[in-house]
């Protein structure tokens, strides 16, 4: 093993189920496939080696955690090992006194994501009625005493109204807000046609969000995550490959970041098969990005690969079939085009429908 | 702003946590931490909202034998940069 001495963050991807069908969602295409989601005990002991090994940051995150009945359980043992556990939700399904429970246990954040600011927006991109309900367990993290995240992917449809997204936050007295453009993988990318901004959009936002994080600085947290098809060179994917992050998937898989399982030819570990220092340390998947060893040129002799580690991994596989490509954000990439042809096409998109994840959970109202 | 009648706490996302691999104190919050040298970590650890301003660079000047000026310029830029950072606020 070279740099990576030790993980700080562990994501633990408690399910695929979700009651939203979000249609830029993060979970594999093929999440329906996989097997059986961990037990509680298999968490506890999870969460147990990733302390062990150095985690201080837990997000219990999906799918919906909330489906999980065992969350009180995993919270209270995340809390005994005095992690910073981070609960990433949709808000659905959740009543008051389950929220009331998690405070009790010391559930350190709790994250919510909307979709946009208005009801029908909104659940348009969820697939499902959501949104008045979102806006009411918003109301109750903060009533309860939690510090509230407020999350928002942002993408053509919704850019426009990212002022409207700030005063919704303020109003909310959220702690900090995450408005974070999409990254073109997965449904993302199988909808990409539908969400990609243009740059002029993206621009405008991107100003008023500054303006946002400058006016309330102190008080709300403001944080503008750029999509990488309109950066000029990759930000550092997951801080680069195996280097701080490691994710452990529904079914057990122990991963670098959430798509990993989808690059083919590598071999990824199970924690039910092996202790999860050892997959850290040794595991074929977990050390084939490491280093620099697997670059081509130009990463290989490129200053910026101590910074951006090549990119992401998971976009070179997704665009140009080749997980060890270049990744072809970088305007030095050999496969620069495919984004450049993308962004040309943003600017006349032709209609297009969104295509959504079939539902996993009995959902309030599933639309289209 | 921090000024000499502030008692800091730290804000409700942020909490401290000793780390056994770096023997150094984090101050963690939503997604991110911070690595503490001694100094930032005992200021932090004062910010229990209790002690005001003045009562820190206090025990802070004895513990350092440093003269209660220059740790006073020292804790306010400091905590000022904290407070910015939406880490630190002045308890109510």
């Amino acid at each position: 093993m070279t740099e990576a001495s030790r993980p700080y963050t562990l994501i633990a991807e408690l399910t695929y189920r979700c009651p939203l069908r979000c249609v830029y969602c993060s979970n594999p295409l093929d999440y329906a496939t996989h097997g059986e989601e961990l037990d509680t005990d298999t968490w506890l002991r999870v969460f147990r080696e990733a302390e062990d090994l150095g985690v201080v940051q837990l997000n219990l995150t999906g799918g919906e955690p909330l489906v999980r009945d065992d969350l009180e359980a995993l919270i209270t043992g995340a809390r005994g090992l005095d992690l910073y556990t981070n609960l990433i939700t949709s808000g659905i399904p959740l009543r008051r006194d389950r929220l009331e429970r998690f405070r009790a246990l010391g559930l350190d954040n709790v994250q919510i994501s909307i979709q946009d600011v208005r009801a029908a927006d909104s659940d348009r991109v969820a697939g499902v009625r959501a949104f008045d309900r979102k806006l009411e367990v918003a109301g109750w993290v903060k009533a309860l005493g939690f510090p509230l995240t407020l999350n928002v992917v942002l993408h053509r449809a919704n850019l426009d109204r990212v002022a409207d997204v700030i005063a919704l936050a303020e109003r909310l007295g959220a702690d900090r807000l995450e408005l974070a453009n999409t990254q073109y993988l997965g449904w993302a990318l199988l909808n990409r046609s539908a969400l990609l901004p243009t740059r002029e959009q993206l621009e405008r936002a991107r100003a008023v969000a500054a303006e946002a994080r400058q006016r309330l600085r102190g008080r709300m947290e403001v944080l503008f995550v750029v999509p990488d098809y309109y950066r000029d060179v990759p930000p550092a994917c997951m801080d680069g490959w195996g280097r701080r992050f490691l994710l452990v998937s529904p079914d057990g898989l122990a991963l670098p970041c959430h798509a990993a399982h989808t690059l083919p030819g590598l071999t990824f570990d199970n924690v039910k098969d092996r202790p999860l220092a050892e997959i850290w340390e040794l595991s074929g998947g977990f050390n084939a990005f490491r280093g620099e060893a697997w670059m081509p040129e130009p990463c290989r002799s490129c200053d910026r690969r101590v910074v951006d580690f090549g990119g992401c991994r998971c976009q070179a596989f997704q665009l140009t079939g080749r997980a060890q490509a270049t990744d072809p954000v970088c305007g030095l990439s050999p496969d620069h085009q495919l984004i450049e042809a993308a962004r040309a096409a943003a600017i006349a998109p032709p209609e297009v429908t969104f295509r959504y994840r079939a539902p996993t959970v009995t959902a309030p109202q599933a639309l289209g | 702003m921090i000024s000499a009648t502030t008692r800091p706490r730290l804000a409700s996302k942020a909490r401290l946590r000793f780390d056994r691999k770096s023997t150094r104190y984090m101050l963690l919050y939503p997604e991110k931490g911070l690595e503490l040298n001694e100094t930032a970590a005992d200021i932090l650890k004062l910010c229990t909202g209790e002690h005001s301003l003045a009562e820190i660079v206090d025990q802070l000047s004895r513990k350092y034998g440093r003269d209660a000026p220059d740790v006073e310029r020292d804790v306010v830029a400091f905590l000022q940069t904290m407070a910015d950072r939406g880490l630190v606020q002045d308890a109510p």
